[in-house]
């Protein structure tokens, strides 16, 4: 039993990486219909540049964990505005190559500008566990959860209790009313970019001292988030949060007491997650069923 | 001259070309373009899924992996020798023969995969598609008693490989040549070139029948607007989940072309990069259209190159615009190949073909021809 409880709590610190990648693919769906495929590879170059701060200019952890989160929000507004936003009447497959475009040079920049080599990268959290009872939980993956449970109760504030979260809720959901009461939509979307790369950030930053920093590191974690946010329901964001924490404790548990699974296929179980939820029940477990007139 | 005369005599022109090319490259190109002829293949189907009937697919990575993995298997002798069901396989075919069967595997998987995928639509399609390349490595190294698992499958020396008979097992290198169906060729590369783009034109042909016809006019009706393909009489299930089965034969048959010609095949082979670069290779050579394919065939392999780094600096000559970037630094090319592709997007959207049927709209004006 003491096992099981730990392999769940495990479960909540990895969960909460990919609920936190998983939120920002909704925040960006919600807003713009669009999935970004190179949301894995802007969180992996946002966290080398923690890591150079850290590293390389000796900063202490959480003034560098600050500065990511603000270079995040700059580089994700900016993506949208010179990239995404001149294609946004495109097709799907228009939108889709475009941040294909944007995961290879971000993939590409990342080797050449720290080469391809896989480096270390620090936790704010010691390496210790605490025992409770015969359970012992580990400081890394509460100390993860509870940094993604603080940011997106903040985020969760911000939609909910100032003005531009308002302007920001009212652009998702009805573009020309918006505009006719005066709020930019434009810039709004941007700022939902912008947003969902800190959150990005946020989860290569805490997932890194585990899978460690290199070019492809969040190419996995991508697939989770991807299931996670389907899980969950594309559209929720609420759901994203839920289906990351399920996802990352159903993983662990399987990868844990399902031995054909192991550790080898969680990838695949990812994937089949993604079809039997679309293909069940295409709203995720938290998401409204889309009704479309034709 | 008719529009199908004029098809006729510029495929047979394009043909004597290929045939010919080999005597005024190197040996080096002669490889280089063997390995354009099998991209070439894969973006046929890629094409004809997303270009023509619409259905975007970022895994056709995992269907080129079925392919190239079908044929590994079925013409290896892995010590011990790999297994399904009881049967060891040792030996069992030579790898033309292969060829087909990896493009029917692949085309039963490609179909199998077209009814789910009958209900997702755009992102969600992408999405899936996406997963299922990510993850097919996972499944290969899984199962290795079949497929030799994260080692891989060694093709150099095994009977079945047609290509040994002109390299030297010893060295590595091409021996004098060999006469193969009658036809002298000096060099393996040579052979592989011949090999991948006989394979390559007579799946073009077949490419360009399907298409011109009711069936490509199906497809086409499915991509411009379900509802109105639905009311007219096509049987959307049907007309989708056969492109994916077609489109996914192309891909396996490609896949079975590179197993051949790099003589080993490992998951990867086939990685997601892969599939990546199939979708860019459409977009290049321009979404919908047939021949210009080649285009975008050209463009992926010599950026790949560059990518894995298997062979030296070649954008530079290749694409002079890029000289300066450093290609010894690793990650160079992959930038220059998003923000081409970026760029395309943003400024060409119908890629080669639509660059070529610009300017040949243009031709057409200053001429003062009515069209």
């Amino acid at each position: 039993m003491s096992e099981f409880v730990q392999q769940v709590v495990a479960g909540l610190g990895s969960g909460a990486i990919y609920g936190a990648l998983a939120l920002a693919l909704v925040l960006i769906h919600r807003a713009t219909g669009v999935i970004n495929f190179a949301q894995g590879e802007m969180a992996m170059f946002t966290t080398y540049i923690a890591w150079t701060l850290i590293e390389n200019h000796g900063w202490s952890y959480w003034p560098a964990f600050v500065v990511t989160l603000v270079f995040a929000f700059v580089l994700g507004l900016g993506i949208q505005r010179v990239v995404i936003a001149p294609v946004s009447n495109a097709s799907v497959l228009t939108i889709v190559i475009m941040t294909i475009g944007l995961v290879l040079t971000f993939n590409g920049l990342a080797s050449l500008i720290w080469s391809g080599e896989i480096r270390a990268f620090p936790s704010p959290f010691p390496n210790e566990t605490w025992q409770l009872g015969d359970v012992s939980i580990s400081q890394q993956d509460l100390g993860t959860f509870a940094v993604v449970a603080v940011l997106v109760t903040l985020l969760w504030a911000f939609f909910q209790l100032t003005k531009v979260g308002l302007a920001l809720r009212a652009s998702a959901l009805n573009p020309e009313a918006s505009r006719l009461v005066g709020v930019r939509v434009g810039w709004m979307l941007a700022i939902g970019w912008g947003l969902a790369a800190m959150l990005g950030a946020v989860a290569g930053m805490l997932a890194a001292p585990t899978v460690f920093l290199d070019p492809n590191m969040m190419q996995a974690i991508l697939i989770y988030a991807f299931a996670a946010a389907v899980l969950g329901g594309i559209d929720s964001p609420f759901g994203a949060v839920a289906g990351g924490l399920l996802l990352g404790v159903g993983l662990n548990l399987i990868g844990a007491y399902v031995d054909f699974v192991g550790a080898d296929l969680r990838l695949p179980v990812a994937l089949l997650i993604i079809l039997v939820v679309l293909l069940v029940r295409p709203a995720g477990l938290f998401g409204k069923p889309v009704v479309r007139r034709v | 001259m008719s529009r199908r005369s004029l098809g006729i005599a510029g495929f047979a022109l394009a043909a004597v070309a290929v045939f010919l090319l080999p005597r005024f490259i190197s040996d080096f190109r002669a490889q280089q373009f063997a390995y354009v002829g099998i991209y070439f293949i894969a973006l046929l189907g890629l094409n004809l899924l997303t270009g023509i009937t619409g259905q975007i697919s970022l895994g056709h990575g995992a269907f080129m992996l079925i392919g190239g993995y079908t044929t590994a298997i079925l013409i290896s002798n892995q010590d011990p020798p790999l297994e399904l069901a009881g049967h060891l396989f040792t030996n069992d075919m030579t790898d033309y023969w292969t060829i087909p069967i990896a493009g029917l595997v692949a085309g039963l998987a490609g179909f199998l995969f077209g009814f789910p995928a009958l209900r997702l639509t755009g992102l969600y399609l992408a999405l899936a598609t996406f997963a299922v390349a990510v993850a097919a490595p996972a499944v290969v190294k899984k199962f290795d008693t079949f497929t030799g698992g994260g080692g891989g499958i060694n093709l150099f020396d095994v009977e079945g490989r047609t290509g040994r008979s002109v390299t030297d097992p010893a060295t590595f290198e091409s021996t004098e040549g060999a006469d193969v169906f009658g036809l002298h060729v000096a060099s393996f590369n040579e052979w592989l070139y011949y090999l991948c783009w006989t394979v390559a034109l007579v799946m073009f042909a077949a490419a360009w029948l399907l298409l011109r016809g009711r069936f490509g006019r199906s497809l086409r009706a499915v991509r411009d607007s379900e509802l109105a393909a639905a009311s007219s009489g096509v049987n959307l299930a049907r007309y989708k989940t056969l492109a994916f089965g077609i489109s996914a034969f192309y891909a396996g048959v490609a896949g079975s072309l590179l197993a051949i010609a790099t003589t080993f095949v490992n998951p990867d082979t086939f990685p997601i990069t892969l599939s990546i670069f199939l979708l860019v290779g459409v977009v290049v050579g321009g979404l919908g259209s047939l021949w210009p394919l080649v285009f975008g065939a050209i463009f992926i392999h010599f950026m790949q190159i560059e990518w894995a780094q298997r062979a030296e600096a070649v954008i530079p000559n290749f694409i002079p615009i890029l000289g300066d970037i450093d290609t010894d630094l690793p990650g160079a090319p992959a930038v220059a190949f998003g923000v081409i592709l970026i760029l395309i997007m943003l400024a060409f959207p119908g890629g080669a073909a639509g660059l070529l049927r610009s300017l040949q709209s243009l031709a057409a004006r200053g001429y003062g021809r009515v069209r």
